[in-house]
């Protein structure tokens, strides 16, 4: 069973919610598809047993040997990364899209595409199972390339090693990267908080996972700082047939767990939020598909 | 005088963040509240188009909307010879072709609109049409000169990319701008910063906010960007971000202490700074050095 915890907003608490699914149970697997801003490793230490390099995405770039500054490829360019900058024809490496049209269409075949190898794809062990996360290269593209092949690697992985559970932890926003982390999973959990701005960029959420036909959950997070937006979301999901999976107060405990490293399961181990998140992990393990 | 002097600055400025949740939205908008009543020309561009947030906190007027279209090719099946040289040439996997059952299909979700399958076709077969990406609306401030620029991407898209760079467009070069930039360092917050003449990175003193801010670090060296740093819930975390800046010679620029009251007034949708002097002042502060040391560059 895959469950992806997402959020629209970022900040909300996805990891924290991610973390304390994945140390409730051993034999689990957790996969971090943040790839833009890696963070779980960070938390669990996972002992790396395999490190891929993932070609993100090509660039375009002159060989001004051959180059006679015609100027045609900048013609071409739809993406506005080729110029004359001081009467030279250039490639402006952050806005080429990688499309390769301007190395089909130079009459002096004077472009060639270099790929991007810096995003890298880890495997290995963490303390309650199996680890799966990939990190995007420093301005690097395709990030949603790189979660479809983290989520086929945690696949694998899980069916080789008997893991019936994998913990999804996703990137913020609505785009490609989120897209490719829900994608055929069996729960999607949103982690919500309680502002204006939460609930406008939870609608949006619930909006993608409705159009992908995702059986999909809400939690509130730091429920307690306005009580007011809280009970609008809960209202709100209440009209839309989402269930309200679990509520979380605000608790400096939280940061500081955090901060040490540690997850909810670990740093306040039997506390209210703990068990609040564990009868949550169990509603979703029971619930038939 | 200096007041008049600062009238005429030219800067851009980009709010931006590894990490989400780190309080860009609440930096952005207070720091353009503050910015407001001392500038004629004062524009905030919300260029998370995924999630935009900071309209939710301004009073405004609608002046104009613009469709942000992409170019899709449509295929014309009577002219295709099902020669499959566009799906070669396209290197977004976005043409999809079956030559023995005569199907070819465009996925216009896939799709960038490079133009390259229509260099590629050489019976005539391709058009292009466009196929929508999201809004960009300007507005104007209620009592002031002031502007507010939102990209809108439009839930279903895959990238936010093309409707960033129309609002970053529509913004143009004058005077100063403010983008609140999307999260994370690939390519919607590339193309945010690309622009600006210097980038304030907010984050939280703990480990993941420490992570998430060196990446973004290292993105604007590669990029050859000015940047300073402010650290958002000071006193909830520990040092090491603090060490880190030392460290590596990174300007703090200001904290915000944790405080129950700027979560409130954002919960509400409201712009902290209107309601607490001292962080209106020092927000002031943290402008003044900022435009002092990098206004009026030519980008």
């Amino acid at each position: 069973m895959e469950i992806a915890v997402i959020s629209g907003k970022g900040g909300t608490g996805k990891s924290v919610v991610s973390s304390a699914f994945a140390s409730m149970f051993p034999n689990t697997m957790l996969v971090d598809c943040d790839v833009d801003a890696a963070n779980l490793h960070l938390l669990f230490n996972p002992e790396i047993e395999h490190e891929e390099v993932f070609i993100g995405a090509e660039s375009a770039v002159i060989d001004y040997d051959k180059c006679t500054n015609c100027g045609l490829c900048a013609e071409y360019c739809r993406f506005d990364a080729i110029s004359f900058v001081d009467e030279i024809i250039t490639i402006n490496e952050v806005f080429c899209d990688g499309c390769r049209l301007c190395t089909r269409i130079c009459p002096e075949v004077a472009i060639k595409m270099v790929e991007n190898d810096k995003s890298r794809l880890y495997s290995g062990n963490y303390r309650y199972g199996k680890m799966v996360y990939g990190i995007l290269g420093p301005g690097e593209e395709n990030s949603g390339r790189l979660v479809n092949l983290v989520r086929d690697k945690a696949k694998n992985i899980a069916e080789k090693e008997g893991i019936n559970t994998i913990i999804i932890d996703g990137p913020p926003g609505i785009g490609c990267p989120v897209v490719s982390t829900v994608t055929g999973v069996d729960h999607v959990v949103i982690v919500a908080e309680p502002t204006m701005s939460g609930i406008h960029d939870l609608e949006r959420t619930l909006e993608l996972t409705k159009g992908f036909n995702l059986k999909t959950w809400v939690i509130i997070n730091k429920f307690d700082i306005n009580t007011n937006m809280a009970n609008k979301i809960v209202d709100y999901c209440k009209t839309l047939n989402i269930e309200l999976l679990a509520k979380i107060p605000f608790d400096a405990d939280i940061v500081k767990a955090m901060v040490n490293c540690k997850t909810i399961p670990e740093y306040l181990k039997d506390s209210d939020i703990h068990i609040d998140l564990l009868n949550a992990l169990n509603k979703l393990k029971n619930h038939a598909k | 005088m200096e007041e008049l002097i600062l009238k005429n600055k030219n800067i851009k400025i980009a709010i931006a963040s590894g990490k989400g949740g780190t309080g860009k939205t609440l930096l952005s908008t207070s720091l353009f509240s503050v910015l407001k009543n001392k500038y004629d020309n004062l524009t905030l561009v919300d260029c998370d188009a995924e999630e935009p947030n900071s309209g939710i906190f301004l009073n405004k007027e609608l002046i104009s909307t613009d469709i942000v279209t992409q170019r899709v090719p449509e295929i014309d099946v009577n002219k295709c010879t099902f020669c499959s040289k566009c799906h070669d040439y396209c290197a977004y996997n976005a043409i999809f072709i079956l030559p023995p059952y005569k199907i070819i299909r465009v996925i216009n979700e896939l799709c960038h609109g490079c133009g390259a399958c229509t260099v590629a076709c050489e019976f005539g077969a391709l058009t292009e049409k466009d196929f929508e990406q999201g809004v960009v609306s300007e507005y104007k401030i209620k009592d002031t000169q002031s502007r507010f620029i939102e990209s809108r991407m439009k839930v279903g898209v895959m990238s936010p990319v093309d409707v960033i760079k129309a609002g970053l467009k529509k913004a143009g070069d004058n005077g100063i701008v403010i983008f609140d930039a999307p999260p994370g360092t690939s390519c919607p917050f590339i193309h945010t910063v690309v622009l600006v003449d210097f980038v304030v990175l907010i984050t939280e003193p703990t480990p993941f906010g420490l992570s998430d801010l060196k990446q973004s670090v290292e993105t604007l060296k590669t990029m050859n960007k000015n940047y300073g740093v402010v650290i958002n819930r000071a006193g909830l975390g520990n040092d090491d971000v603090y060490d880190y800046l030392t460290e590596n010679n990174i300007p703090l620029l200001m904290e915000i202490p944790f405080d129950r009251e700027i979560a409130n007034h954002y919960s509400k949708a409201e712009i902290a700074s209107e309601y607490m002097p001292d962080f209106s002042d020092k927000l002031s502060n943290m402008f003044e050095t900022i435009i002092k040391e990098y206004g009026n560059s030519s980008n």
